[in-house]
């Protein structure tokens, strides 16, 4: 079958350096230069880590003796471009042409490979561009300048009387130049520089320009390999029914009708679900239709909605853990006028394209694992676990991924398929139904939040959210969870970018009965900036101020912002007249790193349906390695807000998921997207993160539009159109 | 056993008629390029052409094609229409997490087999059956009209063939 190869670093013959350096260098096995380079954990600093710990490479760089560089590192390719902008961060401070460049993904290992802002080996958070910029850098940096020393020293010139261009030194004075590949030997004999010379933003000439990626040709011809299209030789297919309620158990399963469908050829009945093995995934799947499963539902078997909705209502009448408090705002909301509002938004699937699946052969004496997943290690740990092996007898053949969106940063369906494999002889594709991925999913949480503020003279005074909700990193990454405090639950709502004086921001988490939760795109922001650019249009609207305005007058501390504020509303056209049933709506956001702010404008017909007609947004995101790639994820992150907004509500009855499908779970197709209009801001700024940034925007550059059109204030998600049609058209 | 005729070549398959030609391309075939998403015609992923024609190759049983000419990804690139939305789509950088764009691009080639100058209601109707989740819509449109005028400059260089 055709595989995609698991690479693995390169034995190196290491030159000792001190342990605060951060690169270390060597002979490739081989021939050839070799680069280690560290990246400085933030999320280490954070949780309380000392950084000061011994040197550990998590990246390494190979430069071959034909000039070819060869760069292995953690992050997965999933749609964002990152392949292609990382790549080229290198090439520039390499001075190579981006075509020398290859990517090759690394294999499990957490100790080489850790994410440095997250901490362990994870694509996820907007953190690529953000955790590799300046170590990249750097390490190419050096190797251009060991390079240059090599090639100086032979022809008996200063270094500072060469270049380099494309691969090769050139010495101007004499014209003599040499390519990389025939100094790499030479070069690795040479000691690193103690701070390497970088770029700077006037000399870059890769940096801020658009590169084709390099990814897509597969994409575009069927031959790119996604994990559901690994076919080892003489694999089975398997679908499989976990119970239809969350902790449910399998009382007897009667499978007289599914043996008899041609090409089935085992039924696998596990505590917690049913599989059928077959020649194909048709059989399998009307296998599976052909069971007859009786089910005891367990202790969520009345779970609705409405029982979680309570659940975190009340939650949200207590006092919660403080996030950030400034000032006295129970002193100021008590003297002054108060405006007051809750909000709340659904649980939400993924429904990523490509359904969940995953390829697992358990042998003897190993097992191997064909997926695609953002979490590479904790794939390989969790198999180990089910089946005992140890970790290395557990490989992990990563893939292309066909939307992550925060899913594939779970193991749970790694680990049913590999529960299910070792009942299987041979290899076996497990692959999820759509009504699979979609019923026993985790979920984007329901929140709950409740605000207060105060104003005086156009300004806020005082303002108090409290948010209730689940906490995904108690569960996903538990020493992150510190003092009762989800800090992804609260981003978006403490980093509050305007100016006022009495500030208060409260968390209680609330975990909901019957349903797991787990990031989705935009992750806290998601929520906490459709609640909070929401209600400062309801304080902008009681101030009688105009949407715009009253946010500028009081983004004083946050010039980036207001810089994007002020380009966004004079290419939106904003304050000119709109047709009667339309309406613009601004939202802005300081979050991953990135300033944004957008104006939406939708037209809202009597029936109160909606017409998304343009999204123009205006972007700060620091130094822009790959200027398209940043509008393409700004295009589509509004795209798939757009839909959460639009569409998207994930609702339990009886402990079931009722939504299944793309019919009654509804994407948003081509014949509704709006134009979309991306403008980005010149910055030297390091980068900020890039591939979540728009959907946070959708939702509340929407609501805010449609308040425009209507006057009805939608404080909750997905739009409510029965509201909308009962509104007065503005 | 049931003949087909995929991409130019008559392939033989043991699989009972009632079979969704999808299954039998991924996982008889081993053609891979066409890709599964909902299994009820409701998200375009799977969509390969029958003489040409788009269609959901989820829903569509062996023993129904007879032999009509089945054009997956894998071949579509053969076809003066795939070829130039192939190119369109490289020139735009359409492509995101790719899953769902083989399916984009059989259907955007079928139309433009059938309509070498789509307006933007004509492109609605044909693309609206195809899912995106990462959101590439905007370069859709954008790529498939591109394709169009790359499709008409190279029927014009050959001397004015308008065959699909």
């Amino acid at each position: 079958m055709p595989e995609r190869p698991t690479p693995r670093p390169p034995t190196t013959r290491r030159i000792p350096i001190s342990r605060r350096d951060f690169l270390k260098v060597g002979a490739a096995a081989g021939g050839g230069l070799f680069l280690e380079f560290a990246v400085p954990s933030a999320a280490a600093a954070k949780v309380g880590v000392a950084s000061d710990v011994a040197f550990s490479p998590n990246a390494f760089i190979r430069i071959d003796r034909r000039g070819g560089v060869t760069l292995t590192m953690p992050q997965v390719e999933m749609g964002q471009g990152v392949y292609t902008s990382i790549a080229m961060i290198l090439a520039e401070e390499l001075d190579v042409r981006l075509e020398s460049v290859t990517l090759e993904a690394a294999p499990p290992n957490d100790a080489l490979y850790s994410n440095p802002v997250l901490g362990f080996q994870v694509t996820g958070g907007s953190t690529s561009i953000r955790a590799f910029w300046m170590p990249l850098r750097r390490a190419g940096a050096s190797a251009r300048t060991m390079l240059i020393g090599a090639a100086a020293a032979g022809w008996n010139v200063s270094p500072a009387s060469c270049g380099a261009t494309d691969g090769e030194v050139v010495h101007s004075a004499s014209g003599r130049r040499l390519p990389y590949g025939s100094l790499v030997d030479r070069a690795a004999q040479r000691k690193p520089p103690e701070s390497p010379t970088l770029k700077t933003p006037k000399e870059f000439r890769l940096i801020g320009t658009t590169a084709h990626r390099l990814d897509t040709p597969d994409k575009v011809t069927g031959k790119a390999l996604f994990g559901i299209d690994a076919l080892p030789p003489d694999v089975k297919f398997a679908t499989l029914m976990a119970s239809p309620v969350l902790g449910g158990k399998v009382i007897r399963v009667d499978d007289v009708a599914a043996r008899a469908i041609p090409g089935v050829r085992q039924i696998v009945v596990l505590d917690d679900l049913v599989a059928v093995v077959a020649d194909h995934t048709w059989a399998a799947k009307q296998g599976l239709d052909a069971l007859n499963i009786a089910w005891d539902d367990g202790p969520n078997a009345h779970v609705t909605t409405e029982v979680i909705f309570d659940q975190l209502k009340s939650a949200s009448e207590r006092a919660g853990v403080v996030a950030k408090s400034v000032g006295d705002v129970a002193k100021e909301l008590g003297g002054a006028e108060r405006v007051e509002a809750t909000y709340h938004v659904p649980f939400l699937a993924h429904a990523p394209m490509e359904p969940m699946n995953c390829t697992v052969h358990v042998r003897a004496d190993g097992c191997e694992i064909w997926v695609g997943n953002q979490v590479v290690t904790r794939a390989q740990a969790v198999a180990a676990k089910i089946t005992g092996f140890p970790k290395d007898k557990v490989i992990v053949h990563n893939h292309l991924i066909g939307g992550g969106f925060g899913r594939r940063l779970e193991v749970d369906g790694i680990a049913k398929s590999v529960r299910i494999a070792q009942k299987v002889d041979g290899p076996v594709k497990v692959i999820w139904t759509r009504e699979e991925d979609i019923q026993k999913a985790l979920y984007r949480p329901f929140y709950f939040d409740r605000l207060e503020a105060s104003l005086s003279d156009a300004k806020i005074t005082a303002w108090k959210h409290r948010v209730a909700g689940s906490s995904i990193l108690a569960r996903w990454a538990p020493p992150a969870f510190v003092n009762g405090l989800d800090s992804d639950a609260v981003e978006g709502a403490v980093n509050f970018p305007y100016e006022v004086p009495n500030f208060h921001v409260e968390y209680v988490r609330q975990e909901p009965s019957g349903i797991q939760t787990c990031f989705w795109r935009g992750v806290g922001p998601t929520h906490n900036i459709f609640v909070v650019e929401s209600f400062i249009d309801e304080l902008a609207h009681k101030a009688g101020k105009d949407a715009v305005s009253f946010r500028r007058n009081q983004l004083g501390r946050a010039p980036r912002l207001l810089a994007c504020l002020d380009l966004v509303a004079s290419k939106a056209g904003w304050g000119e007249a709109l047709p009667k049933r339309v309406g613009r709506g601004v939202a802005v956001q300081d979050v991953f790193g990135s300033y944004l702010a957008t104006v939406a404008e939708a037209e809202v017909d009597e029936h109160g349906e909606v017409t998304v007609k343009r999204f123009v947004c205006a972007v700060d995101c620091g130094i822009v390695v790959n200027p398209d790639t940043v509008v393409a994820q700004i295009e589509g992150g509004i795209i798939f807000g757009l839909t959460a907004a639009l569409h998207s509500e994930i609702t339990l009855a009886k402990g079931r998921v009722q939504q299944s499908n793309f019919n009654n779970y509804r994407m948003m197709r081509i014949n509704e997207a709006p134009k979309i209009e991306v403008h980005l801001i010149q910055s030297d700024e390091a980068p900020g993160g890039i591939g979540e940034p728009g959907t946070v925007a959708a939702a509340p550059a929407l609501a805010n539009a449609l308040f425009a059109a209507t006057g009805v204030r939608l404080r909750k998600l997905p739009i409510d159109r029965q509201a909308l049609a009962a509104g007065k058209a503005a | 056993m049931i003949e087909l005729r995929i991409n130019g070549q008559l392939r033989s398959v043991d699989v009972p008629a009632n079979v969704p030609l999808l299954w039998v391309l991924r996982d008889v075939l081993g053609l891979t390029g066409t890709k599964f998403g909902c299994g009820i015609a409701q998200c375009g992923a799977c969509t390969v052409h029958l003489n040409g024609n788009a269609v959901r190759s989820c829903v569509l049983p062996i023993g129904s094609i007879g032999n009509r000419a089945i054009t997956t990804i894998e071949g579509v690139g053969a076809t003066p229409a795939g070829a130039s939305v192939q190119k369109a789509w490289l020139d735009a950088e359409v492509v995101q997490c790719g899953y769902c764009q083989s399916g984009q691009i059989m259907s955007a080639s079928a139309l433009l087999a059938t309509t070498p100058h789509p307006t933007d209601s004509d492109i609605d109707a044909a693309m609206a059956g195809n899912i995106c989740r990462c959101g590439t819509y905007v370069r859709i449109r954008a790529a498939i009209k591109n394709a169009a005028q790359i499709r008409a400059a190279r029927a014009k260089d050959a001397g004015g063939a308008t065959d699909a």
